[in-house]
């Protein structure tokens, strides 16, 4: 029967396909007494054989996606597969105990895992339970006569419906046959949304059940353009999904060939505009949209996906690679922003009850500087290898970002000492506090460049968790109020005479293009999906007629949608959203 | 039979990666390869075995090489523990 299920919209385009369910399947196990030792046995070396071969693919797509020392933990989890004693134990099981594979590779893993479990004093150790369980379900599942689903593991184009995805999810989409993806969790701003627009896939999420109402093969219809998606869609709308893929590829093609162009509106006006990027493997995404550089790379996921402190020499390899694959092009890299949300499990972190409003990014760094500098110095290494800018985040006071410069010009003359090759490297902040927005002018004099954070600016002025459904509708970048701060900032940096960025999803939003062309906002930096959208449509604006539009935004309106308005209103025929 | 000590200098001790890289080295060859730390002794060819032994910085553990090629096993597990930074 037809549904629909609501979501929403979190990556622009319309598809139809199959559903492929990452989910997990009912790996629950029947102990069985056999009566075929041999063919118990075989069983269970096919279902090896089996699991073997499938995380030999996944390895093979994560070394392709990340590099060879990303894809090192598949390289245990063969092991596992391939160990003599393991396999031996489960074989003495079914032999001894006369039960089937699975109680006896669920008997053996189970010992092994307590005695994982009992190293107390090493914490490194008990994580590797983790890999054990992934390994064992996956052998579990083939036993059983199911694959363990796995984005690697798609070798025709398929739509994928899932709970939610993570940062290291990125790492196995091969997106030659990913069409899109529909998620039960999250909102625009969570990762599976900014994967899906890195990517420039189709993407509804925050649908609540889809995973419990769409069967594995079911053919859907993604909107992603609206936030739904149609289960056993009619004749009809499959014909009319099918035209829109249509439109959406020959738009993909109009739009390729803007790649090597410079980014002018119609009467001149020249800006840059750069991709936002989370790791490396985005690198590819970034060239293809033709990103004039990068205008923030976020850093957390090197400390995030990882189960200790990265090296200095881990950090250095990650951001040379980047400043490397890009020159001469610039590299924005933003210094360490965790603590509150977005805890270190191995960092022993205090408990806050406001995290958002808690120790986190550059009071964090401060408050712990040996992480501090060894992200320093990896960055300042990596300098020599191209056009590096290092972005200190949540600076809120003109004295945290004079304490952070020091700190960065100890690393720097002690590593001019050791005359260790760097290169020339420009030093700024994120502005994302309302403070620092409301002193613009006074942070203009002391750094080199400013980038605006739309998503936490737009946040800490609203006051409102864009993550929290309830009050996500505050959630709003063309509230007069945001307007008026980004235009504040704007002019801050020029009178200075330094540039201003903004690094926010807010930079490739139709609506708001026009108003920051207008304010002379000089560098946008976006998902690199949104890239080819934006240089086209400053390709049709007007800069210095869009002036008066801004005038008009900044002194008359007063809520979000008046704005709209108004911008449509300057813009026709530019802008359907 | 081959016997050599080593000191684990290496902050995480014997973890995912070394052990792999280790059992990886053990494994190309026929003979028995074990690790022996404190009172235990495992099979150094068994990743399971090595992890479930929890060895931790400031270790003194032992290796055993027992076979027809086990000059070359001791030399290729040692290689690998100074390449990994885990023993001088």
């Amino acid at each position: 029967m037809r549904t629909m299920l609501k979501g929403i919209a979190a990556s622009d385009g319309v598809v139809c396909g199959q559903a492929y369910r990452l989910v997990e399947p009912d790996l629950n196990v029947e102990r069985r007494t056999i009566t075929n030792l041999d063919t118990e046995l075989n069983r269970f070396h096919q279902a090896l054989e089996a699991a073997v071969s499938d995380i030999e693919t996944i390895k093979t797509r994560a070394t392709k996606n990340l590099g060879a020392d990303s894809a090192q933990v598949f390289s245990a989890h063969i092991a596992m597969l391939q160990d003599p004693e393991l396999i031996a134990a489960v074989e003495a099981n079914i032999k001894e105990k006369r039960v089937n594979a699975e109680t006896a590779v669920a008997k053996v893993t189970a010992d092994y895992e307590a005695k994982l479990q009992g190293l107390t004093d090493n914490p490194y150790m008990q994580e590797r339970i983790t890999d054990l369980h992934d390994v064992t379900k996956r052998l579990t599942g083939h036993l059983l006569g199911v694959t363990l689903p796995d984005l690697a593991l798609i070798d025709h184009p398929v739509i994928v419906v899932t709970h939610d995805l993570i940062p290291s999810d990125t790492v196995s989409v091969n997106p030659q046959y990913i069409l899109g993806f529909i998620t039960d969790m999250g909102g625009r701003t969570s990762h599976s949304s900014i994967l899906a627009r890195n990517l420039n896939l189709p993407a509804v999420v925050g649908t609540q059940d889809a995973t419990e109402r769409i069967p594995a093969g079911e053919t859907v219809i993604l909107n992603g353009t609206r936030g739904n998606v149609i289960v056993q869609p009619t004749v009809d709308e499959l014909a009319t999904a099918r035209r829109e893929m249509k439109v959406r590829v020959a738009n993909q093609r109009r739009l390729e060939s803007l790649r090597h162009h410079e980014t002018i509106s119609k009467d001149g006006v020249g800006v840059m505009l750069a991709a936002n990027i989370g790791t490396a493997s985005d690198l590819p995404a970034v060239l293809e949209n033709g990103a004039e550089g990068i205008g923030l790379m976020r850093t957390e996921f090197l400390y995030m996906d990882a189960d200790q402190l990265p090296t200095e020499d881990e950090q250095f390899d990650v951001y040379r690679q980047v400043v490397q694959s890009m020159a001469p092009r610039p590299v924005v890299i933003r210094t360490l922003d965790i603590g509150g949300d977005k805890p270190l499990p191995y960092l022993k972190t205090k408990h806050e009850d406001n995290p958002f409003m808690g120790e986190r990014a550059i009071r964090q760094s401060l408050a712990h500087q040996n992480i501090f500098r060894s992200q320093l110095r990896a960055l300042l290494r990596a300098s020599a290898f191209g056009q590096l800018r290092i972005m200190f985040p949540m600076i809120a006071t003109l004295d945290e970002f004079r304490q952070a410069k020091a700190i960065y010009d100890d690393e720097r003359s002690k590593l001019t000492t050791a005359q260790v090759p760097m290169g020339k490297i420009k030093v700024g902040m994120m502005v994302e506090v309302p403070a620092a927005a409301l002193l613009a002018d006074r942070f203009a004099q002391e750094v080199d460049f400013m980038s605006v954070g739309t998503n936490d600016l737009i946040g800490y002025t609203m006051a409102a968790d864009r993550t929290n459904q309830d009050v996500a509708y505050l959630y709003q970048p063309y509230h007069p109020a945001i307007l008026r701060l980004v235009d504040r900032i704007i002019h801050a940096g020029h009178a200075a005479g330094i540039p201003v960025a903004m690094c926010g999803e807010m930079a490739g939003d139709p609506i708001a293009v026009p108003l920051l062309l207008g304010m002379g906002l000089d560098e946008f930096s976006m998902s690199a999906g949104a890239v080819l959208k934006t240089r086209e449509l400053i390709g049709q604006l007007n800069a210095h007629d869009l002036q008066s539009l801004v005038e008009t935004a900044l002194n008359s309106a007063s809520t979000s949608q008046e704005v709209i308005t108004m911008v449509q209103a300057a813009v026709p025929g530019v802008l359907q959203k | 039979m081959e016997k050599r000590e080593f000191h684990v200098t290496a902050e995480t001790g014997i973890h995912a990666r070394p052990a792999t890289l280790l059992v990886q080295a053990a494994s190309k060859f026929n003979s028995e390869v074990s690790l022996q730390y404190q009172d235990k002794s495992v099979n150094l060819k068994s990743i399971m075995g090595v992890m479930s032994l929890g060895v931790g910085q400031n270790a003194e553990i032992t290796i055993t090489t027992d076979g027809d090629d086990e000059a070359d096993a001791m030399n290729a597990v040692a290689e690998t523990l100074k390449k990994e930074g885990l023993s001088d």
